[in-house]
């Protein structure tokens, strides 16, 4: 009964049947792009890490801050899509693939930069051959990897019935491997109350999971900084405060991949004003939350000011003086005025917070990461003079566009892969409320 | 001119290392067994040292005849049995000579961009008075860079030393971000000083070095074993850095013997940043009754290594 609406599919399915030049020459200028990160990491192979703007002082740096960026997205794009799908949020339907697709892509790529911070790739095994369960890299390692796994489960059995709607479709115009492609992943999905009711079942309990998870990874990335002794990372609310950045930052991605793929796809008719609002008030409230924990956090540093905390908060407000008041106050208080105001609430403005978000959060991380570094117990003294603070080089700044690149270009992948709205049970909403418990 | 400066300067520090051993003999090293390795394959280098024979006389020979032993990834493991290892710097007596750094460099093999021993020039408020500060690492006896280690490539011995074994290394630095006092140097590429060690790896040598790994001060277990005291102890030239076992009560300059305990009571010995719970083995004894100026530190400093010091604190700034 579900199979039989198909007038969604007709609609979206030029998206897979066709691209244009235009959609071409984007693939081709993000290969591009990923082709000069390719090449930038040849070179930090070759030459070694000396071709990155790292020392001794500043070990970690842009990589870092995109380790904990991509990640961040994908495990908020979990947790918006985990709790939409268990509130049954009826506006959910249009958009609640692009979160899913967010969180396995972003978690694909985020590992891959804290891989470029290792300076012996060769060895990696010894992670899993030498593992030490002390090391919180070992828990993230655990954690990162069951994340993977689950929000794959979860993605896939959310798939499932558009696979089955593709399989049985007979005016779809593909390739025949491709049809194969979806008899095989469909796993002989037919619509049956039986197999709704298990599948139902299973998308609940992997939904609920995956909420569980990305707190716990995510916590787990925060408490690799926090149970250091540096002053601004020995933080108590490390943990929590990653985890509302990361959910901040996830929302203010999942309203770009809709304003993206609503333009490109021309889905105005499924992605309205009212998503736009709907996410855009989860990402004010993630705001104030956001706002708060970084006031909290940096109140009691600058307050009781203990030397290097203070010494911290000056080079905050000196050096690192735009990136701080765009991360920490921008960030916050745009979202809170342009969603807050009724007036300020179009699609528009809402995209361009959401752009303002995602590059005050990026920095964020980037002020966490680097003043830190930069302001030891010890002074950075008797070291190289160049050595003394840090800007990343071609190296690093290519392999965070090729990152993005990568990004870019699995969803567009994706997105022709399988209708990035989903198409199967569109138009009504589900009668979940039986088959759960 | 500058040729007779460093004659006498080289002829003045062979005297320290003779007496150092000499010193050494009886009263740092418990056993008092002073061996010297001699291989007489390698390569002379035409630089000569005065070592202790077994039979107990002095004699000269070629540093580069001279080996150190090497025990293997898995022996050094295991500290030296009954030893706790500890050293005391007197800041009194630093005046930035810098021999110490030198001396480690080359013991080591390790290039100018990686060095085990720094000097820091601080002053911990604008009223007190700058010192110098060297700092190896502080072989912490609750060491944070070994509890998160992923691999297990830094280690805690018996004898108190934190070792880095660099063939288990995998080089994600976050024992750099977890060391308080900034301790640890990465090789950023191959450095040539790496290819000048032709011995077989050792991690109580930390040599020859190894790209992508992270390594730091290793209190020389190599040169322990064969009864000397670290390069930075017996090269510096006012005797500013002790050597000796905690339970044997004892510390040497190689010129000055102390009881440890004694020494750290009588001259209140304090240990830095107490209060951050790591529990060094490395003792400073304040900068009190002072042989020289803080801005002899200067003296003889070239441009380059001048430069390191211009972002000190407060009034020392303006002086140099």
């Amino acid at each position: 009964m579900e199979l039989q609406q198909k007038d969604p599919l007709r609609e979206f399915a030029p998206q897979l049947e066709r691209t244009s030049i235009l959609g071409y020459a984007w693939i081709v200028f993000l290969l591009g792009v990923i082709g000069l990160g390719f090449y930038a990491f040849l070179s930090q192979v070759w030459y070694g890490h000396e071709v990155t703007g790292m020392r001794d002082n500043v070990v970690w740096g842009v990589y870092i801050v995109n380790f904990i960026f991509f990640m961040g997205i994908s495990y908020a794009g979990a947790l918006i899509s985990g709790t939409l799908h268990l509130f049954k949020t009826a506006w959910r339907k249009p958009i609640i693939r692009m979160a899913e697709f967010i969180t396995i892509i972003a978690l694909l790529i985020g590992p891959c930069f804290i891989l470029l911070c290792i300076g012996r790739l060769d060895k990696l095994h010894y992670l899993v051959l030498f593992g030490r369960i002390q090391s919180p890299i070992t828990w993230d390692v655990i954690a990162i990897t069951t994340d993977i796994f689950g929000c794959f489960i979860f993605l896939y059995l959310s798939l499932l019935r558009d696979l089955a709607t593709l399989r049985d479709d007979e005016l779809l115009q593909l390739p025949n491997w491709r049809k194969k492609l979806y008899k095989v992943l469909a796993l002989g999905y037919t619509g049956l109350p039986e197999q709704q009711q298990r599948l139902n079942r299973a998308t609940d309990i992997m939904a609920a999971m995956v909420i569980a998870i990305a707190i716990i990874v995510y916590s787990v990335l925060a408490w690799i900084f926090s149970v250091t002794l540096q002053p601004g990372w020995h933080s108590t609310i490390f943990g929590p405060y990653f985890v509302i950045a990361a959910v901040y930052s996830g929302s203010a991605v999942l309203i770009l991949c809709m304003w993206a793929f609503r333009k490109v796809y021309h889905l105005e008719a499924y992605i309205t004003k009212k998503h736009f609002v709907a996410v855009g008030v989860i990402m004010l409230v993630l705001a104030a939350f956001f706002g708060y924990f970084t006031f909290s956090d940096y109140l009691t540093k600058w307050y009781g000011s203990e030397k290097n905390d203070e010494l911290l908060i000056q080079l905050l407000f000196k050096k690192f003086y735009w990136p701080f008041i765009i991360s920490n106050y921008i960030g916050v208080l745009l979202p809170l005025l342009v969603v807050g105001i009724a007036r300020f609430r179009t699609i528009r403005n809402i995209t361009l917070t959401a752009v303002v978000v995602v590059i005050a959060l990026w920095l964020n991380r980037y002020i966490i990461v680097v003043p830190t570094l930069e302001s030891p117990y010890l002074p950075i003294q008797d070291s190289r003079p160049e050595w003394f603070s840090y800007s990343a080089t071609w190296v690093e700044w290519s392999l965070t566009a090729a990152g993005v690149a990568i990004f870019c270009l699995l969803f567009t992948v994706a997105s022709k892969f399988i209708t990035i709205v989903p198409v199967t049970g569109l138009s009504g909403e589900e009668k979940k409320e039986d088959v759960l418990v | 001119m500058e040729e007779e400066l460093n004659k006498n300067q080289k002829n003045s520090r062979r005297q320290f290392l003779k007496k150092g051993i000499i010193a050494g003999a009886g009263v740092a090293i418990g056993a008092g067994l002073m061996t010297a390795y001699v291989d007489s394959s390698a390569a002379e280098t035409g630089e000569k040292v005065k070592v202790l024979t077994t039979d107990g006389e002095i004699m000269e020979v070629d540093r580069g005849l001279l080996k150190l032993p090497r025990v293997s990834r898995e022996e050094s493991h295991e500290g030296i049995p009954g030893r706790k290892f500890v050293m005391v710097i007197d800041l009194g007596k630093c005046k930035n000579a810098r021999k110490c750094v030198e001396a480690c460099q080359k013991g080591h093999h390790l290039p100018q961009s990686q060095e085990f021993m720094k000097v820091y020039l601080l002053q911990d408020s604008e009223k007190t008075s700058p010192y110098w500060f060297p700092k190896p690492c502080f072989h912490c006896d609750n060491p944070l860079c070994v509890s998160v280690c992923p691999v297990g490539a830094t280690y805690k011995r018996s004898d108190g030393i934190v070792l880095i074994d660099n063939e288990r290394c995998i080089g994600c630095k976050f024992c750099m971000t977890g060391c308080p006092y900034s301790t640890r140097v990465f090789a950023w590429k191959h450095y040539p000083e790496f290819d000048q060690d032709k011995e077989p790896y050792s991690p109580e040598a930390s040599s020859p070095g190894k790209e992508g790994t992270v390594s730091k001060c290793d209190f020389c277990p190599d040169l322990i074993r064969v009864g000397k005291i670290p390069y930075c102890a017996s090269a510096c030239p006012m005797g500013v850095i002790y050597f000796g076992d905690v339970d044997e009560d004892t510390v040497t300059n190689g010129t000055e013997t102390y009881q440890f305990s004694k020494l750290i009571h009588d001259r209140a010995g304090y240990r830095y940043l107490e209060t951050l719970g790591t529990r060094p083995c490395v003792y400073y004894l304040p900068p009190v009754d002072r042989q020289f100026e803080v801005e002899r530190g200067f003296g003889e400093l070239e441009e380059s290594v001048k430069e390191r010091y211009k972002d000190t604190p407060y009034s020392i700034k303006n002086k140099p």
